[in-house]
């Protein structure tokens, strides 16, 4: 089937298309370029005075994992305010801050979303993780296997094994938990705190192990650029929400040398003890850093007002955070000798001065980070806000005048606390494409997804150009998935499955004869069940692995 | 004849996976690793191969569509036993979907007393492996721990351990039911302390461990037949241990309202992480109870006791009890689906009822249909949840028996209704 999308005004920054009025072809699931000589299109979509773009692309979204069904079982009480009915079409769930499998594909597809990647992939539960990502439709996924507070990896450091040795592990596991990139939550921390410590800075040790964040952060940024692996490492870094951060965050990029790193949800990494009430922006700190350092990406991790539900792998600044928690009820969790979680429901409330000004901090970074390629569209789902919310986010981003007119209703104290409202960007279609599109793509690594040029899978929004840019944002005309028209006016019409975008770094198969002692005497599954096949993706024929390529290592 | 090595368990709740299998045609015995509740479980021989209406043998889609038939024109069906793998649940939960029918896991009512406690105030827990490792007092409240999984000892407990010098030395302190059996004396002959109460004791006992914990003074000399002397000795133990965890069996605590004793152990265990570390750890997680709760989980937002008749999940851990919807006439159909235990039959009813079981599974009074389907990890591949509940294990396939998989069956009646929807 030949379908074309006739006259819509496209923004590509994959190719470098800025608002330019093009037709786009497809067939068999792909964008191809116009066929030539006499063809007959099966399908032809008028699109003049529509904005055309890829399908998103969510890199950061907690929606496959332990951590995410302990806040669904934990909170009834948020779900019976969105119940979700079933039709002809899809299946029925519940919605709002953390939403069922299926509710999650359908509301993603909704506001033109085509994929979604789960960042917190604990080794032992990444086979939960990708079996709930396997009942989200819709949706291509992927995860970021979380190392750095997994005994073995802390064994490794204290006896001192090389860069060789921790870069065989790290592929390993990465092939165990099919995953396309490598995260580490708190370096160390988790595992700390089972060791009784309440915090741990960049140079602090842990108690046993004699390691420091610092040097975690260090061997695995280089075992994921020695290997390959485009996706640089994601780092949720340590202090997480604790006054005075900032410098913590700025040492953490000093500190990685030059390597290639993502500090993600930096928002609650950048603050600073300033004021009457000890805490500020250090949004404007940050943002000069990241601007300066090239080998730096983030994703901001923006909060927005009302109720929602934190759910981290970072159960040691989880648990200090449990006297916030909204309704009061939480969940941390010790898992396996290889992570944790935490689970603390929250109400983010614009009356509050430290909330109000968690929100100046994130808009403020957004604004003065001046390469969209190297920042992110993230509320860091749903421990900032529930991603349902991103339509009014770019609305923050993209309008001043609204932007103010918030800014106004917030905590007064907070008002004078940020220099948001002197800030006079605003972002750009493009810039929005690039953050949401182009840049995330390019981020992860993932071949033909993200643009729209010719090769390019066919996964394509269709927005009508509104001022009101929450509007348009939130209800797309067309949303095509490998070329299928999957939702109509906002509306899913059509489901099908996405794949599962994973690499697969070399690694020397002798390291497993030193796991599988490791797996036989101190865990508690055999190293052989551990390992996650390819075909338990498949043999329910719905799901699919998509192998991207490595980058070449100089 | 075949030995398959490795294999995992869904049936334990531990999630064993040392298992030796051998294999003969159809006949499976556990030759090295079994105990009391694997062994049984994977030796239950297969009987039945083909489908029934009312007790007649049929070709497998006659049965399929009769159930469908059945399923159509009932109004309020309920579908209880939920004991199935990962692949078994998203089908129930697709038919349940369609048909408009409550899903009821048949351990809810055990289950309920945790989640009950978690729904309320939360809690902190920990998974097999940090035990293993880490564990420097177990406090076991109400509950016969090896009768639960009798190698639970040997494999988490008398081990070696990144974080003891010696494992022999764990501190075992029951309060409540006594052991069974030996289990937990240590190698080197160190016993459990016990105290020994009848369960219905254990609220008020709990309460005042708390308070002990909590450093407040208790004017009483005993509470339910424990003396206050030896409740202080095992709050100091639960306050100096580097890594206490306090566990129970929420089935074993057959008291009404036992979620109150439940959340007080876990607000307990949060008290002592005021100062060191120590751990929740709730047993179940047999025979797919902890399977249910997550794919229910994922799917709806809620553990597996689920109504579909508004069209969307609506949760109420006690209105959708199978036994009180049968009895009190408001169901008028019931679905059993239980893959794992052919022992565990329906509870006894009038209206239609369609099984879909593991076969052997032998009945009082006929049902409608009975469809007799593959057992996850013996029959065909799959995957369960342990009782730690994070970590899903993959269940093996040992033998060609060409029954079909619960997936298998009840996606074909769903099928089936959404053809005739359709049309």
């Amino acid at each position: 089937m030949l379908i074309k999308l006739t006259g819509g005004t496209v923004y590509d920054p994959a190719s470098g298309i800025d608002g330019k009025q093009q037709d786009i072809y497809v067939q068999d699931g792909k964008i191809i370029d116009k066929p030539i000589g006499d063809f007959l299109v099966d399908k032809e979509y008028d699109l003049k005075g529509k904005v055309v773009m890829s399908g998103a692309i969510d890199m950061h979204t907690h929606i496959g994992g332990g951590k995410g069904n302990i806040a669904r079982t934990l909170l009834p009480e948020d779900h019976r305010q969105d119940p979700v009915a079933s039709n002809d079409v899809c299946r029925s769930g519940c919605g709002h801050a953390m939403p069922s499998t299926f509710v999650t594909g359908y509301r993603y597809a909704e506001m033109g979303y085509t994929a979604g990647f789960e960042p917190a992939l604990l080794p032992i539960n990444a086979r939960q993780a990708h079996m709930e990502m396997g009942d989200i439709p819709i949706l291509d996924k992927g995860g970021y296997v979380m190392l750095g507070s997994d005994d073995y990896l802390l064994r490794m450091l204290t006896a001192k094994k090389d860069q060789k040795a921790i870069n065989d592990y790290v592929a390993w596991t990465m092939h165990s938990a099919k995953a396309i990139g490598v995260k580490v939550v708190n370096p160390g921390g988790i595992n700390a705190f089972k060791f009784n410590q309440r915090k741990l800075d960049l140079d602090e040790q842990n108690s046993h192990y004699g390691v420091t964040p610092r040097e975690i952060l260090r061997v695995l940024a280089t075992a994921v650029k020695e290997l390959g692996i485009a996706k640089p490492l994601h780092v949720h870094g340590c202090n997480l929400g604790v006054p005075g951060n900032m410098d913590t965050t700025l040492d953490t990029i000093q500190g990685i040398g030059g390597l290639p790193m993502h500090l993600t949800h930096i928002q609650f990494h950048s603050y600073g003890t300033e004021g009457d009430f000890k805490f500020s922006s250090g949004a404007a700190r940050i943002a000069e850093a990241v601007n300066k350092n090239k080998n730096i990406t983030i994703d901001v991790g923006q909060i927005l007002f009302g109720q929602t539900v934190t759910a981290s792998g970072d159960n040691m600044r989880q648990h200090a955070n449990n006297k916030f928690a909204s309704p009061n009820k939480w969940v941390t969790m010790d898992i396996e000798c290889d992570a944790g979680c935490g689970v603390v429901p929250f109400k983010y409330k614009d009356k509050n001065f430290v909330n109000a000004l968690q929100w100046a901090i994130g808009l403020e970074t957004f604004l003065l980070v001046k390469d969209p390629w190297r920042i992110f569209l993230t509320t860091d789902h749903p421990n900032g806000a529930p991603f349902t919310s991103y339509p009014h986010l770019i609305r923050l981003l993209m309008d001043r005048t609204f932007r103010n007119d918030v800014l106004s209703t917030i905590h007064p104290e907070a008002q004078k606390m940020t220099t948001l409202a002197s800030i006079e960007r605003e972002y750009t279609l493009q810039e929005i494409a690039i953050m949401t599109r182009a840049g995330a793509a390019k981020l992860i690594g993932l071949q033909n997804r993200g643009g729209l040029s010719a090769g390019n899978w066919a996964d394509i929004t269709i927005y009508t150009d509104n001022v009101d840019r929450q509007k348009m944002f939130e209800k797309p005309d067309y949303v095509f998935k490998d070329g299928e028209v999957v939702v109509i006016d906002g509306k899913v019409v059509h489901t099908k499955w996405g794949t599962t975008h994973i690499v697969k770094p070399d690694y020397d198969k002798s390291i497993e004869k030193d796991l599988k002692v490791y797996f036989d005497k101190y865990l508690t599954m055999k190293i052989d069940n551990f390992r996650i096949s390819d075909n338990e993706f498949t043999e329910d024929g719905r799901g699919s692995l998509t192998v991207h390529d490595l980058k070449a290592v100089a | 004849m075949n030995e398959i090595v490795e294999v995992p368990s869904p049936f334990c709740g531990i999630g064993t996976d040392d298992l030796i299998i051998k294999v003969d045609g159809l006949k499976v015995s556990v030759v090295e690793n079994g105990c009391a509740v694997n062994t049984s479980a994977f030796e239950q021989p297969i009987t039945d191969t083909k489908a029934r209406i009312n007790g007649k043998e049929v070709e497998l889609n006659e049965a399929i569509s009769h159930a469908a038939s059945l399923l159509k024109n009932a109004n309020y069906p309920v579908i209880g036993g939920c004991a199935t793998d990962v692949n078994g649940m998203r089908g129930l939960l697709a038919l349940a979907d369609r048909t408009g029918a409550v899903v009821d896991n048949m351990n809810f009512n055990n289950a309920r007393k945790n989640i009950l406690a978690l729904q309320d105030s939360g809690w902190m827990t920990t998974t097999l492996a940090e035990v293993k490792n880490r564990c420097d007092l177990l406090l076991i409240v109400g509950t016969d721990l090896e009768g639960f999984a009798p190698r639970f000892f040997e494999k988490y407990l008398w081990n070696e351990a990144m974080f003891l010098e010696n494992t022999s030395d764990r501190e075992i302190i029951y309060l409540g039911t006594k052991p069974s059996g030996n289990a937990s004396t240590s190698p080197n002959g160190k016993t459990a302390q016990v105290f020994e109460c009848e369960n219905e004791g254990l609220p008020e006992i709990v309460a005042v461990l708390r308070a002990l914990v909590k450093g407040q003074s208790i004017h009483a000399e005993s509470v339910e037949g424990i003396s206050i002397a030896d409740l202080t000795a095992i709050a100091d133990k639960l306050k100096a241990a580097k890594y206490g965890v306090v566990t129970w069996a929420a089935g074993a605590l057959n008291y009404s309202h036992a979620e109150l004793t439940v959340q007080t152990i876990c607000e307990m265990v949060k008290d002592i992480n005021q100062t060191t570390r120590c751990s929740g750890f709730p047993l179940g997680g047999k025979d797919g109870d902890q399977t249910a709760n997550q794919v229910c989980g994922w799917t709806t937002g809620y553990a597996a006791r689920v109504s579909f008749a508004k069209g969307y999940p609506e949760y109420d851990p006690f209105l959708f009890e199978t036994n009180e919807l049968l009895n009190n006439g408001e169901a008028d159909a019931l679905v059993w689906v239980n893959a794992f235990n052919a022992q565990a039959k329906p509870p006894k009813t009038n209206v239609p009822t369609i099984v879909v079981a593991r076969s052997g599974m032998t009945f009082e009074k006929e049902p409608d249909v009975f469809i007799p389907v593959g057992t996850p990890a013996i029959d065909h591949a799959g995957h369960a949840f342990r009782l730690d509940n994070v970590v899903a294990i993959r269940l093996k396939k040992l033998r060609d028996s060409n029954l079909p998989s619960t997936a298998e069956v009840l996606n074909a009646i769903e099928q089936v209704l959404h053809e005739e929807s359709v049309c």
